[in-house]
């Protein structure tokens, strides 16, 4: 079986459910005769035709409310929008109606829509093309939100989040979009949403992390190897709903905490962990939980961008900083 | 210099001010007069519940309520218009399409009276609940429409707007959009001259709101939407184009809003009296019932049955919405999602133990 990259998982799972599930249909801009500015959507124009894989006109406010409109009959729509940065016309959609529409009619509409968006940075892309904004998403009740950081789990979880009967926003870490390969097998198994994943097991540190920082996180867990300390490495994977219980089983094992995100740090998601963590853990914690995160600046352009990024030397730093805590 | 393209904007009425016809009737009318009798009967209910519904909110016994006092025609005109199957995307204003499409009056009370179970509609379960934000329904209209056209189903929808949603983004998107990709969509605009305090004039420089569809490449009719005929009958013109796939239309209905914009609002701070005074004499439901009498199809006997009748079954509706138990509190996480996550559940036993 050839290797794959995680956009390769990505194109890979909406085939699977495109072939297998009629009402699964793909719209967004550049998605058709193009394949995506990514190429996420290569080949399935090709393959499914333009009434599945349809190129909108260019207003992100519409590609959402189209997909609202559509999930209530019934279709699956899987809508791509460009950058993370080019989603917030859609916000008012997603807030409004996507999220509340089963809500507000006690069941009778829903919304199964996918919403998927490259985000993150650190791949020299002009201003606007690196924003990490998912906690903007996980606040707002009736989202789900999930990002993988593996071509495994990018395909597992997409085809989860194409099932779910409700709106999911699904944001692919660009920078790792074609970083590592490794096999997936094409068999339509979905993973669950609500599960994070132990990643490397060690007793005592846990390294909490998402998205494209799991890469730093998991160099950091290595290099501490080399120094005989052992770190549990989570990747929530399942921003919205959390799935705390794998972070606090881990916590009581370890007592102490690094969480690691690309965005910036207040009102992070690391922050909502973080709370969790001390409501139902606080007695396991040895020390103070650290976090490792995007400074609270606009992300600057790309001279500067690495220096934005949490980085294997700052979490290094903050491992050290919480294992040397009394 | 040359002329590239020229565009005209068409102006329907066939009952003017006075009840007289200014068109003659179209067919389907004159060979059913009984269904103008409905009509009428329609818009007389559906202001006798206007005017109860927003005596139960100043009483206090229901929440802020939208009144659609004026505009009578225009929702009564569209719901008739509509076939069974065809799917409506409403806003706040459009009672009397609810009426025809299996929405009780018991609910809409319900829903003002802060009870979700008000948007459960009954009859027709495709329809879209009330739009409370401005003009992002033209956009679900055109989703709908989409999941039609890709299913191949000969079906249209229809949405609605105020005057003031025409200036939102999304409205323009939903006209490109579907102008581009032929959408079974019927877009019809209550030009109430009104958003709020902010008038038609100070809204747009455009000389007609129907003219916003000339650069989406789709008819832009203006009517007069105080003549339930004219609402009813380019409605149903508009949906027949559209399911037979020749693409979406804009209506853009004119009236006159007589009422606050809602129960929180008091427009005799910004609606000049002249103004309102003229609007009173070209009203929807004066107009009808003279033009019914001069064909002999109504009569003061009929009038008083009908508000006999219109007073029982709003009193009717007002009492069963008042002893309708309000859901358990728990109801307010049951349908965030098909299947509640963890931390959810554990949110709604905590408010099942802090009930008042």
């Amino acid at each position: 079986m050839a290797e794959i990259t995680l956009v390769e998982a990505v194109t890979q799972a909406l085939a699977y459910e495109m072939k297998k599930d009629h009402s699964v249909v793909l719209m967004g801009e550049d998605i058709g005769i193009n394949g995506g500015v990514f190429r996420a959507t290569d080949g399935l124009y090709k393959e499914f035709g333009k009434d599945r894989v349809i190129d909108s006109p260019l207003a992100e406010s519409m590609i959402a409310g189209l997909a609202i409109g559509m999930a209530a009959q019934g279709l699956k729509p899987v809508v791509e929008f460009q950058f993370m940065g080019f989603i917030y016309p859609a916000i008012d959609q997603f807030i409004n109606h996507a999220a509340r529409l089963r809500n507000r009619t006690r069941g009778r509409l829903t919304c199964p829509l996918v919403a998927r968006a490259p985000f993150g940075g650190g791949i020299r892309a002009p201003e606007h093309h690196s924003e990490s904004t998912e906690a903007l998403f996980a606040h707002i009740p009736g989202l789900k939100v999930v990002i993988p950081s593996s071509p495994a789990r990018a395909y597992g979880l997409l085809l989860a989040a194409i099932r779910d009967p409700d709106p999911v926003v699904f944001l692919e870490p660009k920078r790792i979009y074609r970083l590592v390969k490794q096999e997936v097998p094409d068999n339509g198994v979905a993973l669950p949403l609500e599960k994070s994943f132990l990643l490397r097991e060690g007793s005592d540190v846990t390294l909490i992390s998402w998205g494209a920082s799991m890469h730093e996180t998991l160099q950091a867990a290595e290099v501490l190897s080399t120094q005989n300390i052992h770190a549990d490495v989570i990747d929530v994977a399942s921003i919205k709903p959390l799935d705390i219980d794998t972070i606090l089983t881990s916590v009581e094992k370890t007592g102490r905490v690094v969480i690691v995100h690309e965005a910036a740090k207040t009102g992070g998601v690391g922050a909502e962990i973080s709370a969790l963590i001390t409501e139902h853990a606080f007695l396991s914690l040895l020390a103070p939980i650290e976090r490792v995160t995007g400074y609270d600046t606009v992300m600057p352009y790309f001279k500067l961008e690495k220096n934005y990024l949490p980085s294997v030397s700052r979490i290094l730093h903050a491992v050290k900083k919480t294992m040397e805590f009394l | 210099m040359s002329i590239i393209a020229e565009f005209t904007i068409q102006y329907e009425q066939y009952l003017n001010p006075e009840g007289k016809l200014s068109t003659p009737l179209p067919s389907f009318f004159k060979e059913h007069p009984e269904a103008l009798k409905k009509l009428y009967e329609l818009m007389v209910l559906l202001r006798v519940f206007d005017t109860k519904a927003i005596n139960l909110q100043r009483t206090g016994k229901m929440g802020t309520y939208a009144s659609t006092l004026g505009q009578e025609a225009v929702s009564v005109g569209i719901g008739y218009a509509m076939k069974d199957n065809d799917v409506l995307v409403p806003y706040y204003r459009d009672y009397g399409a609810f009426l025809q499409r299996g929405v009780t009056l018991t609910q809409i009370l319900q829903y003002w009276g802060g009870d979700e179970r008000g948007s459960d509609f009954q009859g027709h379960r495709e329809d879209f609940p009330i739009c409370v934000p401005i003009a992002t329904q033209f956009l679900h209209a055109a989703g709908i429409a989409t999941a039609f056209r890709y299913r191949k189903e000969p079906r249209a929808v229809v949405v609605t707007g105020g005057d003031g949603s025409t200036s939102q983004g999304d409205f323009y998107e939903a006209l490109n959009v579907a102008g581009e990709w032929q959408l079974p969509v019927v877009f019809v605009i209550n030009n109430n001259q009104w958003a709020i305090s902010v008038s038609r004039k100070e809204q747009t420089h455009c000389k007609t709101l129907a003219q916003k569809a000339i650069a989406a490449e789709m008819p832009g009719i203006q009517v007069d939407g105080n003549d339930v005929i004219a609402v009813c009958q380019v409605v149903h013109e508009a949906l027949h184009r559209a399911r037979e796939g020749n693409g979406p239309t804009l209506i853009e209905a004119i009236n006159y809003r007589l009422c606050d914009h809602t129960t929180a609002d008091d427009a005799s701070r910004y609606v000049p009296k002249e103004e309102l005074t003229l609007a009173w004499e070209q009203e929807p439901i004066k107009r009808f019932r003279h033009y019914l009498e001069t064909q002999s199809l109504w009569n003061e006997k009929e009038e008083q049955s009908l508000q006999t009748r219109c007073q029982e079954e709003v009193t009717k509706a007002i009492e069963e919405y008042a002893t309708i138990p309000p859901q358990p509190i728990t109801a307010m996480f049951d349908f965030m999602y098909e299947t509640p996550p963890k931390s959810l559940k554990l949110q709604r036993a905590i408010a099942e133990q802090f009930k008042e």
